[in-house]
């Protein structure tokens, strides 16, 4: 069998058990729908909350970016799984016992204003459809690579299989299939990891291994070889910081309150039975993360080593088959400055722009003719970071199956991230825009008939964006992670403890933070683009660590203005004492 | 105990040594009883966050970056220390944080009667139906 029929198969498979489980799962109350009745094991929901979080960047991209980046790629790895520390003990046992059913709700309820809750909604908004629009990419990318059909129609099965479950199923659909689709990922990201290891070291436990020693018999650790491979190719050694410690500082803050600060994470808490279980999940759901996210470097590794040894000083026409499938898809591309038909990768871009753009012609060697001007430098080779984990399983050698493996990895990675958005899109709107603020005197059958209706519109908004993704897809991520750690997480954190945070306090340091954060962004990657360098920062700090100063900015600015105006009410007070205690929580209720 | 063990007055309900220095008040004894609870038990719940957080912040910034350069120096196997830290090792103590602050606020929770044990769920989710 092919690998193309593997992916089919497998594909076809997780479908199936998906479209299997929205079938069981149907809901018939807005309670089962935005929280599943509040009665999710919490193991499960760990489970689930893992595959809401890893999204189709953490299971294609993170591995190549860390692979490339080196040690300085590790701010990702404690930005990203940092934040769940924040998450279990500053939000997720209160956030639970407060017991309705949105993030816009509590910064509603707790600061008693629709203003409030309204901006709220606008930062939700605003972060998830960002998020969302890399999803549904992805889902087409994978289909495009793997199926060889369409980007347009990968989008728009990944829609229809969405649509099914998140539409039918609610938060109920979502929690059991992101289960199943964790599993799937989880196995598909594993399998080529401990094959790996196994070809470089005899070890089968890749977050060992990758510490290990080579088993060619030089005697030299996995990381020196690494080290001595990328200095000899003009690269600094990987194991070398380069950034910047105030800069990685930031970006490992502002991720960290970024990942606290998400609301289709932050929800997934209110689906538990009881406050303890809040936390208990929160401890399930890091772990569960992290037996991808440990492996994750080591994919890094031995994806680096293998692309270092297999590339370097090859004449073309005997490079390995993957080299010239992947040079079909146009992630990788050789121009022969030199025009000796032998492939050199040195640091450096090879060619200008840095993206390639292919003609329709082949070269002397077979290869694709670019269009592109040569890059000062001796680098012949472009590879798209992406590659690190797609191409891994024919890089290795793997058999055929395990392709058809990462493919339906990848889509499950992408559907669950998707899913879990929409759900907090439809109830943002369904719940907090209509039901607590528009329209009150609607009922349980209208409003979860709005955000049925709100999650089909989001869906052919997301699918659009997938269709036509704009330029910029690769900001995004500082947009939806600083906008989060800006807006949301200060908010909602002196929401339960400082009882002093009042109405206007909080939407002045709300707007504070977030237009602080949005007009840096904004600033240095559309407006100024070319003085987006270290020498013009604020402080140092990059774009995408700007959110660790907003949600400072955002603090500040609360605590000031609640401090000279009135305190909150009693009932406020008495709300907050109550969240304060994880006795006699019982299960989210309607309003 | 503050009442007289010999002449325990009519008024009196307490039992428990947080209420050692309450004004005797019969009927708001409940409630100032429970008031304390919540007190002491959200101080208790403070101090275990500044700990854990002071641990999850040398963790992450410290290890994780800061002094990153100097654990480098020692070796863990085939890994740099530093570097561990930064790929492996904040992740793990990541987790067992989050473990340990769901164990050690159990512990607190109940020795402060305000844990939410399954009975208490079971009784408010049939009350809130």
């Amino acid at each position: 069998m092919s690998a193309q029929a593997y992916s089919y198969l497998f594909v076809g498979l997780s479908f199936a058990l998906y479209i299997g489980i929205a079938i069981w799962s149907r809901v018939g109350s807005t309670r089962e729908f935005y929280v599943a009745g509040g009665g999710v094991h919490p193991v499960l929901n760990g489970m689930a909350t893992a595959a809401d979080w890893m999204s189709a960047a953490s299971f294609l991209s993170v591995a190549g970016l860390i692979a490339f980046a080196g040690r300085d790629g590790s701010v990702y790895l404690i930005g990203w799984t940092g934040g769940f520390v924040l998450l279990a003990l500053l939000l997720a046992p209160y956030l639970r016992k407060f017991g309705r059913f949105t993030v816009p709700e509590f910064v509603g309820d707790r600061y008693y204003s629709n203003t409030a809750r309204v901006v709220a909604v606008i930062c939700l908004l605003f972060i998830s459809f960002t998020y969302i629009a890399g999803q549904m990419r992805g889902v087409g990318i994978v289909f495009s690579r793997f199926l060889e059909v369409d980007i347009n129609t990968g989008v728009a099965v990944g829609m229809a299989i969405v649509f099914f479950y998140a539409v039918m199923g609610g938060m109920k659909g979502i929690t059991y299939t992101q289960v199943a689709q964790y599993c799937v990922l989880v196995f598909a990201f594993l399998v080529p990891a401990i094959f790996l290891s196994i070809m470089w070291t005899g070890n089968p436990v890749p977050q060992l291994g990758f510490g290990g020693t080579l088993n060619d018999g030089s005697g030299l650790s996995v990381l020196q070889k690494l080290d001595q491979v990328t200095t000899e190719l003009g690269f600094s050694a990987y194991t070398e910081r380069k950034r910047s410690l105030i800069d990685s500082a930031a970006i490992v803050t502002a991720l960290m309150i970024g990942t606290a600060g998400l609301p289709h994470v932050i929800v997934r808490f209110f689906t538990v039975p009881r406050v303890s279980d809040a936390r208990r999940s929160a401890g399930w759901a890091l772990a569960f993360i992290c037996v991808v996210y440990t492996t994750i470097p080591a994919v890094a590794v031995f994806a680096r080593l293998n692309l270092s040894e297999s590339l370097d000083s090859t004449p073309y026409a005997e490079a390995p088959a993957w080299v010239k499938n992947w040079e079909n898809t146009g992630l990788i591309a050789w121009q022969d400055k030199n025009e000796d038909g032998i492939i050199q990768y040195r640091a450096g871009a090879a060619l200008s722009p840095d993206k390639p753009e292919f003609t329709e012609a082949r070269g002397e060697h077979g290869q694709r003719l670019l269009s592109n001007e040569p890059a000062p430098g001796a680098n012949e080779i472009y590879v798209d970071p992406d590659i690190m984990v797609m191409a891994n399983p024919e890089i290795a050698g793997l058999p055929a199956w395990v392709i058809g493996l990462i493919a339906a990895g990848a889509v499950a990675a992408a559907l669950s991230t998707a899913a879990g958005l929409l759900l907090v899109i439809s109830s943002a709107i369904s719940h907090d825009l209509l039901k607590r603020t528009l329209v009150p005197g609607i009922g349980d059958r209208g409003e979860l008939l709005c955000a049925r209706l709100a999650a089909v519109v989001a869906i052919l908004i997301a699918g659009w964006f997938g269709i036509n993704p704009p330029a910029f897809v690769a900001q995004t991520v500082a947009f939806a992670f600083g906008m989060a750690a800006a807006s949301l997480f200060p908010a909602i954190l002196l929401g339960i403890f400082s009882k002093r945070a009042n109405q206007p306090g909080a939407i002045a340091g709300m707007l504070a933070g977030l237009s602080f954060t949005l007009g840096y962004i904004v600033y240095f990657n559309f407006i100024a683009p070319e003085r987006n360098s270290a020498e013009y920062w604020l402080l140092g700090i990059s774009p995408i660590g700007i959110g660790a100063l907003g949600a400072l900015l955002n603090i500040g600015v609360t605590l000031v203005v609640s401090r000279i105006t009135a305190p909150p009410p009693a009932a406020v007070q008495d709300l907050i004492d109550d969240i304060r205690i994880p006795s006699g929580a019982g299960i989210a209720h309607h309003h | 105990m503050s009442t007289d063990p010999s002449n325990p007055g009519p008024d009196s309900v307490y039992h428990h040594d947080l209420a050692e220095n309450l004004p005797r008040h019969s009927h708001h004894d409940a409630e100032v009883l429970a008031e304390q609870r919540a007190r002491s038990y959200w101080r208790a719940n403070l101090r275990v966050l500044a700990i854990l957080l002071g641990v999850w912040v040398f963790v992450a910034l410290g290890c994780g970056v800061l002094l990153g350069d100097w654990l480098d120096q020692f070796r863990l196997g085939g890994f740099p220390l530093g570097f561990w830290f930064t790929q492996q090792g904040a992740m793990l103590i990541f987790v067992a944080l989050i473990a340990i602050y769901h164990r050690w606020m159990t512990h607190i929770e109940r020795a402060h009667g305000v844990d939410d044990d399954p009975d208490d769920a079971k009784v408010t989710a049939e009350s809130a139906r």
